[in-house]
């Protein structure tokens, strides 16, 4: 999960890494005033959940507060990667002498946290990373023993800094690597980190992802920073049809049925497990077709969930026909899917054997499955047909409206 | 012979009263898995199809051998579970449970290297070496798994669980047995990596090609090609790339916690690149891969 920019650096107040003075606005009073308070020239910046913020006109300088003003208000207006601004943030524009990268990630290969500094901040750090390796320096922590600062200190070092800086950045790098491990973060990242005229050191930019699986553990500072559950703060904010899914998903506790992904299609898919539905969505494009959804069948969900799911993805505009494919199932019930899927059909008004284009689940209880089938005459392939067959003759069937 | 696991493997369940373990415990048992004992706290002393229950895993490590453990517990409890098992001297876990956060993997991977102990998953369904014994949920009920998987060459290594069964059942259709089947997980952080996987099937004499499913995320793939440029293989490298469609969508996850588009490196388009320049053969369908196993192991 993302935060804003204004949130991260909330985040990052609390271990005290230094930030430059200012606020957020949401009109352009507010902007006005921030600016008037913080005297001199200031720096207004659009707060999405995006990068490449300056490229797209989110980011702009002004020197007095009716220009502030004037600015937050264009800002506000501004869509970038198709998100409005929650806000724009005003903070006093820094006399930068030099510029840093700090960042602290997961490295899945050496399955430890990574820290990552170098001395060349404000530009794409993969890219310093490829053309000017000697300076990037990268070190692991365990995350067993506390982490003490010398570890960072020896980072920084390894750069060939010294004096004043080295312990400066010491501090700030050591205060990122406690926010990281404080918030269940998986990226927390200062750049760039500013060391402006005075020497003194101020984080201008961030970018701190806490981890999904965590947020609960945290309820109380997102709460504070007044995210709501239901904020998934994924690629882009979920659609209606997707909050309806996330709900079909709490009708009971039991398997997985309703995280749903909405597209511009005609052919609605009931499909799992969590790589299956990748395998299956991928044969679908491939042969034609265009699915209206992505979604996942797991563990063993209700005859009821799973009819629920059905009726959702029946009720989209456009579905003309579903598909019910998943890999050979381990501990999903065939008949209880099948059951699930049959009645969710008749529930929405519609004919089984109509609109079900094929189901092809193979596996636990398939007898059992296939007779239900039989009875409503759905048409379905047991393991002999592959995943992507049963997705061509799906497809076939939208196509020539059989 | 087979990696991981064999017929004389003995393992352990931690969580074993959970319902989805309760499953589990009688597919492995069907299928002829030496299931020595169970822990849950607070339920020392019951039965689960004839396996005994213990508060700890240290009334069953004292009395006897245990080779593995699987942990079947909620995401909280995942990493005290794990602990106990390593500090209890088990060398081998299997992780069924997902959503547990990064920075508990972490910590239960870094325990197990330090204990020279191996991780499978989280988010796995385990591993099955056929006609020996299985260890998780794999394949599901014994009849179902025999159906599925049956002993021969192929090494199986896949993100998802699902499609570690769907990946054999395709290969046993086409009559190529498999050696062992390991479903490696599908998060961010999972305690086995292709990569690390390799030079196991490598010494096994039974093994003589190997099929990999894989998803967009992560650096496992790369992991996996600079490997067999580096040290080389004896065996060819079958896999298939799913979620293709997600190059498209940068930043959505999809299937699997580990399975998200944050920069080109995890684009599906890019790892078959890399695989593809490592010498390892790429299948456009599940369908295809036997095919490609016996084309390269020089079968028709």
């Amino acid at each position: 999960m993302r935060f804003y920019e204004f949130e991260a650096k909330a985040l990052l107040a609390k271990q005290r890494v230094p930030l430059p003075k200012g606020g957020t606005a949401e009109t352009a009073e507010e902007a006005r005033k921030l600016a008037a308070d913080i005297g001199g020239a200031v720096v207004l910046k659009s707060q999405v959940l995006s990068g490449g913020r300056m490229k797209a006109g989110g980011v702009k300088f002004a020197e007095t507060p009716d220009e502030a003003a004037g600015i937050a208000e264009e800002i506000m207006k501004l869509e970038i990667s198709g998100q409005l601004p929650k806000c724009v943030s005003v903070e006093q524009k820094a006399a930068v002498a030099k510029e840093y990268y700090l960042g602290v990630t997961y490295d899945a290969v050496a399955k430890l946290p990574v820290m990552i500094v170098s001395d060349m901040g404000g530009i794409d750090i993969e890219e310093v990373a490829e053309q000017h390796p000697d300076h990037v320096a990268k070190a692991h922590f365990s995350t067993l023993t506390p982490f003490t600062d010398f570890r960072a200190k020896e980072l920084i070092a390894s750069l060939g800094i010294k004096g004043r800086e080295l312990t400066q950045l010491t501090s700030i790098v050591a205060r990122l690597v406690r926010v990281f491990q404080q918030y269940d973060l998986t990226l927390a990242e200062i750049n760039p980190l500013a060391q402006l005229e005075d020497g003194s050191f101020v984080a201008l930019d961030c970018h701190l992802d806490m981890e999904d699986e965590a947020r609960d553990r945290h309820q109380g500072v997102l709460d504070e920073l007044g995210i709501a559950p239901d904020e998934t703060r994924q690629g882009r904010p979920p659609t209606e049809f997707e909050i309806r899914g996330a709900r079909v998903d709490q009708v009971d506790p039991r398997g997985v049925a309703g995280r749903v992904v909405e597209f511009e299609g005609n052919l609605g898919c009931v499909i799992g497990a969590g790589g299956g539905s990748l395998t299956i969505f991928d044969a679908i494009q491939k042969h034609g077709g265009k699915p209206a959804n992505y979604c996942e069948i797991g563990g063993n969900p209700s005859v009821r969930k799973a009819a629920e799911l059905t009726k959702l993805i029946l009720s989209k505009p456009g579905v003309k026909k579903i598909c019910v494919i998943m890999n050979v199932v381990s501990n999903t019930r065939v008949d209880i899917v099948a059951r699930g899927v049959i009645k969710g059909v008749v529930e929405a008004g519609f004919d089984p054997a109509d609109k079900i284009a094929i189901f092809r689940i193979p596996g636990a209880w398939e007898k059992d499955g296939f007779a239900i089938l039989d009875k409503y005459g759905v048409e379905y392939c047991d393991r002999s047909v592959s995943m992507s067959e049963a997705a061509r003759r799906a497809v076939e069937k939208v196509k020539s409206g059989a | 012979m087979a990696i991981l696991i064999d017929e004389n493997t003995t393992f352990i369940i931690q969580g074993i009263t959970g319902r989805e373990a309760v499953n589990m415990t009688r597919e492995c048992l069907d299928y002829g898995s030496k299931v020595v004992g169970g822990v849950t706290p607070g339920r020392g002393g019951r039965d689960i199809y004839g396996v005994p229950v213990y508060d700890t895993v240290r009334e069953i490590t004292e009395k006897e051998r245990v080779d593995g453990s699987v942990i079947s517990v909620p995401p909280a409890f995942v990493r005290d579970a794990a602990f106990e098992a390593l500090e209890n001297g088990i060398k081998l876990i299997v992780i069924v449970t997902e959503r547990v956060p990064r920075a508990e993997v972490a910590q239960l991977v870094e325990l197990a290297t330090q204990k020279g102990a191996r991780i499978i998953g989280p988010n796995c369904l385990g591993m099955i070496a056929p006609g020996k014994s299985k260890m998780g949920g794999i394949g599901g009920p014994a009849a179902n798994t025999k159906q599925a998987y049956r002993p021969g060459n192929v090494g199986i290594m896949s993100r998802s669980g699902g499609m570690t069964t769907e990946i054999a059942n395709s290969l046993t259709a086409a009559e190529l047995g498999q050696s062992t089947a390991v479903s490696i997980g599908g998060d961010a952080i999972i305690g086995t990596t292709y990569a690390e996987l390799m030079p196991l099937f490598e010494d096994d004499p039974e093994t003589e090609a190997i099929a990999i499913y894989s998803e967009p995320g992560g650096p496992m793939d790369a992991q996996l090609a600079e490997y067999v440029k580096t040290k080389g293989t004896r065996l060819p490298i079958i896999a298939f790339m799913a979620g293709r469609f997600m190059d498209k969508m940068p930043g959505m996850r999809f299937g699997h916690a580990g399975t998200i588009v944050e920069g080109k490196q995890d684009t599906a388009a890019e790892k078959i690149r890399r695989l593809e320049d490592a010498g390892i053969s790429v299948a456009e369908e599940i369908s295809e891969i036997p095919e490609l196993v016996k084309q390269r192991l020089g079968m028709n």
